[in-house]
């Protein structure tokens, strides 16, 4: 080497000079969104299975609907189209499976609009929102289509999710044709949602395999804690989340959900029914809207339960998912203000000496 | 086994390539630069011209307030010029350049036997600073100052770092492999210095080897090996003190204040061969890996050579070369050509192909939290990095610890956004250290 070059640094070939570190582990925000998308889909498939055709058209609505508002509003900003990280793709996944099966066509698109647009993208996409969109796009379009949003379809796979005896009593709605769990707990009482399945043992069964009506993905909770599971395993949520979740909504309707007093509540029923178990293991685990240190997280799982479990006992709604990880996502910030991890250096010196 | 009680990642370890392989003394190239600051501190003062024949370990430039080390030639021969060249942290910095003879003849009056029992503390030290010493970790703090501590503050342990958790480096590994007497021997005479008669040496336990050896090595000796789980950054001083001594360093304070010294276990080969033998501080232990270099190895190489003379004797490449690292990849700096230099404090050099370079854009932070839970330090490396990216510096200083951070990049590794976090904290002290010179000019 002639000495000479390197006073002009003439490098023989380029280099690329970045500040440190040089490696990185293989996780993307892509691949993140897409596992999730992944750990969906058998529940999404079932629902199909359970719901037929209607529940397929409301899902591919949903998805589509959020991919081209995500892309069109992208290219009007004239930002960087990111539909292929399947963040969109997840939200309107997610929306479907918080809506009924034979709901007119224009609803979720409706809910999409209001995910993407108004949840997301107004607050500067995604990293930026602090509501959950698919919770957003649900509660926007339970307010604004409150009958189509409760006119759940009939589950087509077994009998026990045939409520034929509780339909006739909420006849005040025009087009049920059937009616969810809950929202039988809510009008008519633990023993009228017995007696429609025949019996206690039945009704967990059909509540845990799915064959009963609701939303799509309220139905099974068996496929969707595996999904979680799958999650957990891969370390993109905790388990504390959905433990603590599900086991305040156990805890507390257990205490204050029967008739006879306090400690007469059916937990259970309460723990695998509704929109609960993809809330606790989807919906109040989403990165973005939830508190960044576990601490946090607990905290604001322990307050998704305790504010479901209100509105499902005392609220107008037979359902409080929804509402509940909404309002908690509010109080997020709130949370990341004070509870943090503890500096290193910030303990005493121990008194012996190692 | 010792582990870290929070955060830290586990990069794949990729020393497989070198650990294997004995140490190689890399010719002594036909010219070398050797730059006159090679370590924290003031740059060292040329006692030579252009056109002075110099010999091997022969004093070339001097530190005269003692704050940084002398400079030494790394072999016999005539200095050509003290011009600029490509200093591998700094960039371009002044050098000492000398033409060998090919005779690598010693000065006069060095290698002398010693016996370090036989030397006063005092005069110890000063054996240390005048051969030049520095940590030889990455931080080349100058030995000799971090080895006499204010009479206020009361040391009682000493920690030997054979932890070496950045990946590919081995340079540490071999060197307790292949010389661990005079480790042990530095480790005595540092003992000595500090007056202490704790001392623990860390290891990885991806290094079974090592830990074997030194075991062996260490018996009737008062130095205790610590075996450590394999996580990155355990070879910080910080982390290597809470794993061992469960001790926190206050946050803006050293090491001795919490009563422990953290040596390297070159520095403490490089040590006892200033004590005992009088060789000043000429040449190290280098790797030389990456996926692009033909034959990995571990090389003595003379201080002052550059990268071009090291990966030449190690075949040269298999490939184009995205980036050349300066140290590990975790912590280590990008190289703007091969013509950097080899410097006291250069653990290794590592070529990654251009393909292989782990390039994306960042995206918005998504609130994952993995950064929150790597981080060692207990800080928000996240809220510090949209503070940056937001000009709020001072904030970040103020209320989210940012002067706390030891950058040791695990916030990055794990960001599934890809955000360079590392990057924009330093952009943040850096604004802060401008504000701060500036607001201290304005008000004289």
């Amino acid at each position: 080497m002639d000495p000479k070059d390197s006073k002009v640094n003439q490098a023989p070939e380029k280099l690329i000079v970045t500040s440190s570190p040089h490696v990185h582990d293989t996780e993307s925000v892509t691949k993140i969104m897409w596992i999730v998308n992944l750990t969906l889909l058998p529940a999404a498939i079932f629902s199909v299975i359970n719901f037929g055709l209607p529940a397929l058209i409301t899902m591919l609505i949903c998805i589509i609907g959020s991919v081209a508002f995500e892309a069109a509003i992208q290219y009007w900003r004239k930002v960087e189209i990111t539909v292929k990280d399947g963040s969109a793709v997840l939200t309107g996944l997610l929306l479907a499976m918080c809506l009924p099966a034979n709901i007119p066509w224009y609803i979720p698109l409706v809910g999409a609009f209001a995910a993407i647009a108004i949840a997301k993208h107004t607050m500067g996409g995604l990293g930026h929102n602090i509501f959950n969109p698919a919770h957003i796009g649900r509660a926007f379009v339970m307010a604004s289509y409150p009958v189509a949003m409760t006119t759940w379809a009939v589950s087509r796979i077994g009998s026990k999710g045939d409520f034929s005896g509780a339909m006739g009593s909420i006849s005040s709605l025009d087009m049920v044709t059937a009616a969810t769990p809950l929202g039988i707990l809510k009008q008519q009482g633990y023993q009228a949602l017995v007696d429609s399945f025949g019996s206690q043992a039945a009704m967990y069964k059909a509540l845990l395999i799915g064959n009963r009506g609701g939303s799509l993905g309220e139905t099974s909770a068996v496929l969707l804690i595996l999904g979680g599971l799958v999650l957990i395993a891969k370390k993109y949520i905790k388990w504390q989340v959905p433990v603590v979740m599900i086991g305040t909504v156990g805890l507390l309707t257990w205490i204050l959900g029967g008739k006879e007093g306090l400690f007469t509540g059916d937990p259970i029923l309460h723990m695998i029914s509704g929109g609960l178990i993809i809330g606790a293991f989807f919906m109040a685990t989403d990165m973005v809207t939830t508190p960044i240190t576990t601490k946090g997280q607990i905290i604001f799982a322990v307050g998704c339960g305790v504010i479901t479990t209100f509105i499902r006992l005392y609220g107008g709604y037979p359902e409080g998912v929804c509402y509940s990880i909404l309002l908690m996502n509010a109080l997020t910030p709130l949370i990341d203000r004070f509870v943090y991890p503890k500096k290193f250096g910030s303990l005493p010196e121990p008194a012996t000496r190692r | 086994m010792l582990k870290i009680k929070k955060g830290g990642v586990h990069p794949h370890d990729e020393k497989k390539s070198t650990e294997g392989k004995n140490i190689e003394n890399l010719p002594v190239p036909s010219k070398l630069f050797i730059p006159l600051r090679q370590h924290i501190g003031e740059p060292a003062v040329p006692v030579v011209q252009a056109g002075d024949e110099v010999k091997k370990g022969q004093m070339i430039a001097e530190s005269p307030d003692g704050r940084g080390t002398p400079v030494h030639s790394s072999t016999s021969g005539k200095v050509t010029e003290i011009g600029n060249y490509m200093h591998p942290v700094y960039g371009l910095s002044p050098c000492i350049v000398i033409e060998s003879d090919g005779q690598d003849e010693w000065q006069d009056n060095l290698l002398t036997e010693r016996n370090y029992e036989n030397i006063n503390v005092p005069e110890l030290i000063d054996i240390i600073f005048k051969n030049g010493i520095v940590g030889m970790g990455g931080a080349a703090f100058p030995t000799h100052i971090k080895l006499s501590p204010p009479k206020d503050k009361n040391i009682d342990t000493l920690i030997v770092n054979g932890a070496e958790c950045e990946p590919y480096l081995t340079s540490d590994y071999r060197m307790m492999i292949e010389f661990p007497d005079e480790i042990i021997k530095g480790t005595l005479i540092v003992m000595k210095i500090l007056n202490v008669n704790k001392c623990y040496l860390g290891i990885e336990h991806n290094k079974p080897e090592a830990i074997r050896l030194m075991t062996e090595k260490c018996k009737g000796t008062p130095i205790q090996v610590a075996e450590l789980e394999t996580r990155y950054p355990q070879g910080a001083e910080k982390m290597m003190i809470k794993v061992i001594t469960e001790r926190e360093v206050p946050s803006g304070k050293l090491p001795m204040d919490v009563g422990c010294v953290v040596q390297n276990v070159g520095t403490l080969k490089a040590v006892a061969d200033a004590v005992e033998k009088n060789i000043p501080l000429i040449e190290r232990v280098v790797t030389v890996a990456g996926n692009t270099v033909k034959d990995p190895k571990n090389l003595m190489v003379r201080l002052g050579s550059t990268f071009k003379d090291m990966f030449e004797y190690c075949g040269g490449f298999s490939g184009k070369n995205g980036k050349i690292i300066m140290g590990g990849p975790m912590m280590g700096m990008a190289q703007v050509s091969l013509d950097s230099i080899a410097i006291k404090a250069t653990s290794g050099i590592v070529a990654i192909a251009e393909g292989d370079v782990d390039y994306q854009p960042e995206k918005a932070c998504i609130r994952c939290g993995r950064c929150v839970e790597a981080c060692t330090m207990g800080l928000r490396p996240n809220v510090l990095s949209i503070l940056s990216e937001k000009g709020q510096h001072q904030t970040a200083q103020t209320d989210y610890d940012l002067m706390d951070c030891v950058e040791c990049g695990c916030c990055y590794y794990v960001c599934p956004s890809r955000r360079n976090i590392v990057h924009y904290i330093r952009q943040s002290k850096a604004k802060n250290a401008m504000l701060r010179a500036a607001s201290k000019t304005g008000s004289k």
